[in-house]
């Protein structure tokens, strides 16, 4: 099966599911609404976001020299730092680092970049038993699914498929479909996890370069409990994560939270600087940050990209999405998904493995729209489906760029071209197909799987304008 | 992995690195009282199940003495700063004291099965987002206001700032930051199931605000 | 601006073939509010099929024989939001660096959606002559987002006394037209034109309007192949049969 066909299988399979369908309606109508309510005034809303894309912007301009001032800050303050460029390296300093520390087993928060490297998989594979706390990854971590969503990672499931979870896993646990009630269950069956975890494994939601300092939002309070109850903690995040300094964190955190989950700000603010210090009673003694690459430095390279960089992880593209609403996360079949995934994914894996993704998207332009750091994310899909075609092909460009250039296309858009270019053409071929315009097929498959077909007028503008006396010069 | 980390740098440094302005400044905001700082902040914790209480300042351990044993709060873990000797000194009825005065190593199991309630103090609040900034310290440990089920903070009245971004500058933060500095802006809660809150996941299931007036 | 003596009308190569009677409403709009219409014989197609598919030569290609159309610095009038927009906000990435950027950017920069003429420079005064009416509007996510001219087709059809706008679920949710997409992703823009007019359906009005016909022929297309007996129209041929100015 190639990528295009493997891509229609998953979104065949969401379409046909009509609880996920529902599941996902329920889900993206709650968030929107939620979203809008903490930005009544668009004014201001306007204004923030482009604070954001500014801060964003200037971290990403000087990415090296900041990296390199977080990484001194971050030692000078007792904190570790690791360099990954691949995601096998990434798993195999972690898997030292736990090796090292005599650690069995660990207790994680939630980290897109750890499903990125697939860290969990290789951790399990070399025996360290690895525990999922927040609640939504713990309940995928059940079903064995990856996240459907970047912020809500199990949003596609109903309470009866958690409850019918949770009577699999904790059968001695009474069963019930409350939310309330399976909320507690959680809280008692991960209790003994956090507290006798060897490590905690975290994300970083933004790293402070003038402090030395990482970042993490959450509403649960695992995230804390992760990285403070176990005696080592391990932070994993992309090198684009970095900003300059604390006065930046603000109003990212502001429109973060609320463009996320419609919150004006999450439960807790978690502000790692230093591991445990003589006289401190807890924490870990040991933190450890990885610093993961994983194609982001090549995306750099050029200057209308660079923008996909900007990401702060937040969730509102996908929200928005009317195909993300209609066939959920995991049709994208990528760690990313939604709009998102469609402009991160092919730079990061190659158009030739995932570049079909570029046509699950209809323009319609509701993520750029929303995006709290303004990346323009219809133009870089479009952008990246003349890449997907391009034979040119030049080093160092989207890899895989070319790939899904098919002779068939090239050869119809030129005669298109050809016709559409050149007035005289264009006016024969408007003419004959209003002419024989009982001869259109009615029958155009995939159109008229779910529309009739149209047919071409009796007559065409230009005619009729000449017929009513229009000038035409 | 130096290599690593030189391809890293390397790759970051082929484009020319530009420098745009970094970040407009926000638009004005109007100034609120500290009345009304204290009303913002309440309603923000109130909002999100909060508990927020307003005491006169000598009379939080009155407040306590009360309060505990009404809720069934017995068994309360307090620091061992002057918030912990205050309460030592207090002696509340029918309440059970202890200080967090070994490393966690050597009280887990106390502190994650035996604990009702914890107070400690904070360093002040945002009442934009209703929240508490604590930097834990020796005296008040990090797991302090986390792992019992239920946290009562004290805040003076007068530590209430406006925004988040006041509090940074006004205190110097970039001039140094401690182990751990946290905004807590309600009980812990999850909506990872059918997108529907439901409070007091791993977090502490109460948070009680007494505002020290 | 002020009314202009003069404009060109890109009538847009969907409606030339498809929907003749929805450019021709436009025009004859225009010439009744006092203003000479010119119709560049010339013209084809914007070049946004090619462009949105990944095929930029080809696109500049065709986009670039516009240009012979507009000689003249007079407004560009088109009467689609996706058109439009792909002029006024897309020539300029697509003819940069080349030869006749300059003059690409001229045009561009002189193009109005239909909608946004009516209202912002012609101040077009509606009379409605027409029998009530309930009517659902369906803004493109082109006229929404990229040209912002949601509010212009809203308050050309508010002038109109005896239509009621009803408001359909998920109104600025895209119907799954997006030109190619329809057929690289046919079951998703299947699903996506379904739910659409379902909501439309569901308002109980009697007409769908819109001011793009990619849209109306695929939501349109959608409710004649379901059987539904909700016809669609483009906003210009709804004006004018409301207001009955059919004599130009």
């Amino acid at each position: 099966m190639n990528q295009q066909q493997a891509l229609h299988h998953r979104i065949d399979k969401a379409l046909n599911n009509p609880q996920l369908r529902r599941n996902f309606r329920t889900a993206m109508d709650g968030i929107r609404e939620r979203r809008a309510d903490q930005f009544p005034d668009d004014s201001k809303l306007q204004a923030l976001r482009e604070q954001a894309r500014a801060i964003r912007n200037n971290a990403l301009g000087r990415q090296a020299e900041l990296l390199e001032r977080l990484e001194a800050k971050l030692i000078s303050n007792g904190i570790q730092v690791h360099w990954a460029e691949t995601p096998e390296q990434a798993n195999a300093l972690i898997h030292k680092i736990l090796h090292t520390a005599n650690a069995h087993s660990v207790v994680k928060g939630k980290s897109m970049v750890s499903e990125e490297t697939e860290l969990n998989d290789y951790l399990e594979e070399r025996g360290i038993e690895v525990i999922e706390s927040d609640l939504g990854e713990y309940i995928l971590q059940m079903a064995k699914e990856p996240p459907s969503h970047i912020v809500a990672p199990a949003i596609h499931k109903n309470r009866f498929e958690v409850a019918d979870l949770f009577r699999e896993f904790h059968p001695d646990q009474p069963y019930t479909d409350d939310i309330d009630e399976l909320t507690g269950t959680a809280r008692r069956v991960l209790r003994e996890k956090f507290a006798n975890a060897d490590a905690g494994i975290s994300g970083v939601n933004f790293a402070v370069a003038e402090t030395g300092t990482l970042c993490l939002v959450e509403n649960e309070g695992n995230g804390r409990l992760s990285t403070t109850a176990p005696r080592i903690h391990i932070a994993i995040t992309g090198i684009e994560k970095v900003v300059e300094k604390l006065a930046d964190v603000p109003p990212l955190l502001d429109i973060l939270t609320k463009s996320a989950t419609g919150q004006p700000i999450t439960t807790y603010f978690n502000m790692i600087s230093r591991p445990r210090q003589p006289g401190e009673k807890d924490g870990p003694e040991q933190v450890h940050l990885v610093l993961l690459d994983n194609g982001r430095s090549r995306i750099r390279y050029d200057d209308e990209l660079l923008d996909t960089l900007r990401c702060i992880r937040c969730g509102a593209c996908m929200n928005h999405c009317p195909v993300y609403v209609h066939v959920g996360g995991h049709a994208y079949g990528t760690t990313y998904p939604g709009p998102i995934g469609v402009v991160l994914e092919p730079q990061r894996l190659g158009i030739d493995q995932v570049g079909s993704l570029t046509s699950a998207c209809s323009l319609c332009g509701a993520c750029g729209e929303v995006c709290p750091v303004k990346i323009p994310l219809p133009k870089l899909i479009n952008r990246l489906r003349a890449e997907a075609v391009d034979a040119k092909r030049e080093a160092d460009s989207v890899p895989g760029q070319g790939s899904l250039r098919t002779p068939g296309e090239a050869m119809a858009w030129k005669v298109w071209s050809g016709i559409y270019g050149t007035p005289r053409l264009y006016r024969t071929f408007t003419w004959l197909a209003t002419r024989l315009r009982r001869l259109a097929p009615s029958r155009l498959k995939p159109w008229t799987q779910y529309r009739s077909a149209p047919k071409p007028a009796a007559h065409s503008l230009a005619e009729l304008a000449r017929q009513e006396g229009f000038d035409h010069e | 992995m130096s290599e690593a980390r030189e391809n890293i740098l390397r790759r970051l440094r082929r484009n020319k690195p530009s420098t745009m302005p970094s970040g407009s400044s926000p638009p004005p905001q109007e100034a609120l009282s500290r009345e009304q700082r204290i009303q913002k902040f309440t309603a923000r914790q109130q909002a999100v199940h909060g508990e927020v209480h307003r005491v006169g300042e000598q009379q939080w351990i009155n407040w306590l003495a009360v309060e505990l044993p009404k809720r069934g709060l017995l068994r309360v873990l307090c620091g061992t700063g002057a918030i912990g000797r205050e309460l030592q000194q207090a002696a509340i009825r029918g309440v059970s004291l202890s200080s967090y005065e070994q490393p966690v190593e050597q009280c887990k199991a106390e502190l994650f099965a035996s604990i009702d309630a914890a107070v400690t103090g904070v360093r002040c609040a945002i009442a934009e987002t209703g929240s508490l900034v604590l930097w834990p310290d020796t005296d008040e440990p990090r797991l302090m206001s986390l792992v019992p089920p239920v946290h009562i903070a004290l805040l003076p009245a007068a530590a209430i700032h406006q925004r988040f971004e006041e509090v940074i500058e006004k205190e110097g933060w970039a001039g140094g930051m401690p182990t751990n500095a946290l905004l807590i802006s309600g009980p812990s809660k999850t909506a990872d199931i059918e997108q529907t809150l439901a409070y007091g996941i791993h977090g502490p299931k109460q948070l009680i605000t007494l505002i020290l007036e | 601006m002020s009314p202009p003596t003069t404009i060109y009308f890109f009538g847009t190569c969907l409606i030339d073939l498809i929907y003749p009677k929805a450019g021709l409403a436009g025009m004859q709009l225009i010439r009744n509010a006092g203003v000479r219409v010119i119709y560049p014989e010339k013209q084809s197609c914007c070049g946004q099929p090619a462009f949105n598919s990944g095929y930029r030569d080809e696109a500049l290609r065709v986009a670039r024989a516009q240009l012979a159309c507009f000689p003249e610095d007079y407004p560009v009038i088109v009467p689609s939001g996706s058109c439009a927009g792909m002029i006024k906000h897309h020539w300029p990435e697509l003819f940069a660096g080349q030869p006749d950027e300059q003059r690409a950017q001229a045009v561009a920069r002189r193009t109005f959606e239909l909608t946004e003429f009516l209202v912002d420079v012609l101040d077009l005064q509606l009379t409605d002559l027409g029998e009530p009416i309930q009517v659902a509007i369906h803004t493109s996510c082109s006229a929404r987002r990229e040209m912002q001219v949601a509010d212009r087709i809203d308050s050309l059809i508010a002038h109109l006394s005896n239509v009621e706008v009803l408001e359909h679920a998920h109104k600025t949710e895209c119907c799954g037209f997006g030109g190619t997409f329809a057929v690289k992703q046919a079951e998703v823009s299947g699903a996506m034109v379904e739910a659409k007019s379902n909501a439309l359906h569901e308002t109980g009005a009697q007409r769908v309007i819109s001011q793009d016909c990619g849209c109306l022929m695929n939501i349109g297309g959608a409710l004649e192949k379901q059987k539904r007996n909700l016809p669609t129209q483009h906003i210009a041929e709804f004006l004018l049969e409301r207001t009955r100015a059919a004599k130009a």
